[in-house]
């Protein structure tokens, strides 16, 4: 049987503070992607979604399923949404596993966001309990002032940075990377360029993270079709050759065994004992940024270099640069193109692979893309390869 | 700190959130095996079969990594930044955490590796489990 694989990718606006409507961003991009993969919305019969409508943090979600399958009155065999997964690429993984099983033929998968207007709104962010007190592992953590993942990201990098010495110029090499690349890309929402000096003088958050090792809230929607690879129609089908989601360790930030690592790290494993690619076989990595600290450690997880090794690794950013041996974030990642809960990631691999990317088009054409997500005790990536 | 947000009680953290009234830390440990358990859990995780009652721990820990935090969250967030979180692990056992606030220093002068202890901070009706130099 063939495999699952991308046949089609759409994206809605994005932007800070658009002040649209998360259910009009969400058509924008699911029409946009049916009609990318040369489909009609009669073809579509499963939806997929992250992560579908939740009550926080507010902006965090987007439609839930129901509304965009009668919105676009589909006729589905199988739909599946929620937090509860393998990392935010969790419900696209199951999308490919009913494409797999062959519940669903074309499932719609999409990812909205309106954080930015709806933190507009309510002038406030971070993490807030629904209701007065913090419940399940947020009661051990909260209480403490740790009110954002940035703290609790915090607390890894330190440990990170105790025990392997990296340092703050090292690690400032994703934020100035992503930037680079969202020089050339038109939709991006930071442009301007940033110097190392600007990177180290920005405000302190939670040490060692400063403001540009966090990514950006912003509003806006991704879609992409997930079909069998002998099923796509306009654009190549992009296999989705491996799948890692595994999830090893105490699912805690607290209580995780390596506080040096996070859960990419058995994702990551099972990504390649899954393959018969291996690492030197990635020609674009598209690795999660939701705080730069992240991207380090999907890097050792992935096995492009070795524990402890990923500061001296991007050490002078050319490896990773568009014209390195291993472009990464090469739209911009989370960190200037926003916070798109790892789907924006997904989407710039797929417009690597088809070599839609215009001025920031890997120029040797990419084959194989890794796109990964999620921190904490939250993670998963998927292994691209075009047909 | 300025205002926090309160862990909700239940009756299996009740023992934790409570334990700071006669300023003793108290985690909950196995009958059986003799491992401590934290958070608290229905059943002992290691061996599956003992029961768990609080015992009184030390209060001596180490910190194992921390983080200066420079951000204020919400505008009703009163907090005199920064100020110190850490992870520390209880002299007890190996792995044994807590996420806390180091009081009692300077934030500067929280270093990964320092040997603390604990101190309650009263709030509402639970004592928050802090830590200082010791
Ligand atoms: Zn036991």
């Amino acid at each position: 049987m063939a495999k699952s694989a991308v046949i089609g990718a759409g994206a809605s606006d994005i932007g800070r503070r658009l002040n649209r409507d998360p259910m009009a961003l969400t058509l924008e991009s699911c029409t946009r992607a049916i009609e990318d993969a040369g489909l009609k919305r009669e073809d579509i019969d499963g939806v997929a979604a992250y992560p579908g409508n939740i009550v926080a943090p507010v902006g965090y979600g987007g439609p839930q399923i129901s509304e965009v399958q009668d919105a676009l009155r589909l006729s589905l065999n199988w739909s599946s949404s929620g937090l509860e997964s393998t990392g935010q690429l969790g419900p696209l993984i199951n999308a490919a596993l009913a494409v797999q099983s062959g519940i669903c033929n074309h499932v719609l998968c999409y990812c909205t966001t309106w954080e930015s207007t709806a933190q507009g709104l309510a002038s406030k962010s971070g993490v807030k309990p629904v209701g007065d007190r913090a419940t399940g592992q947020f009661a051990f953590m909260l209480p403490f002032g740790a009110h954002s993942p940035a703290n609790w990201t915090a607390l890894y990098a330190q440990h990170y940075f105790d025990e392997f010495g990296t340092t703050r110029e090292e690690l400032a090499q994703i934020a100035l990377t992503a930037r680079a690349n969202a020089g050339k890309n038109p939709k991006a929402v930071y442009r301007d360029p940033l110097t190392l000096d600007g990177y180290l003088a920005a405000k302190m958050i939670s040490t060692p993270l400063s403001l540009y090792d966090c990514d950006v809230p912003v509003d806006g929607s991704i879609a992409v079709i997930v079909s069998r690879a002998d099923a796509a129609r306009k654009r190549p089908a992009l296999e989705i050759e491996s799948i890692g989601c595994a999830m090893r360790g105490r699912p805690s930030w607290v209580d995780f065994d390596d506080l040096s690592t996070m859960a990419m790290r058995d994702a990551g494993k099972m990504l390649w004992e899954k393959s018969t690619l291996k690492p030197s076989d990635v020609d674009v990595a598209e690795l999660y940024d939701g705080f730069s600290i992240f991207t380090l450690f999907w890097l050792e997880a992935l096995g492009f270099c070795k524990k402890g090794e990923a500061g001296a690794f991007i050490r002078d950013g050319k490896r990773i640069a568009l014209d390195g041996a291993l472009p990464l974030a090469t739209g911009g990642g989370q960190l200037s193109a926003g916070r798109l809960n790892g789907y924006g990631l997904l989407h710039e691999a797929c417009i690597q692979l088809w070599g839609d990317g215009g001025e920031r088009q890997v120029k040797k054409q990419p084959k194989v893309g890794l796109v990964a997500s999620g921190g904490g005790p939250f993670a998963g990536c998927l292994l691209l390869q075009r047909a | 700190m300025g205002m926090r947000i309160l862990p909700e009680v239940t009756p299996a953290t009740a023992s934790f959130w409570r334990s700071g009234a006669d300023g003793k830390l108290r985690i909950l440990k196995c009958a059986d095996c003799a491992q401590f358990v934290h958070p608290p859990a229905p059943s002992c995780p290691f061996c599956m079969a003992g029961k768990l009652s609080p015992e009184v721990v030390s209060g001596r820990a180490k910190v194992i990594t921390f983080t200066l935090n420079h951000q204020r969250w919400s505008p009703l967030d009163d907090a005199k930044v920064p100020y110190a979180i850490a992870v520390v692990e209880l002299d007890e056992q190996k792995d044994l955490r807590l996420m806390t606030n180091i009081v009692g220093c300077a934030p500067e002068n929280v270093r990964t590796g320092m040997t603390v202890r604990v101190t309650f901070e009263k709030a509402d009706d639970v004592y928050l489990p802090m830590f200082e130099p010791c």
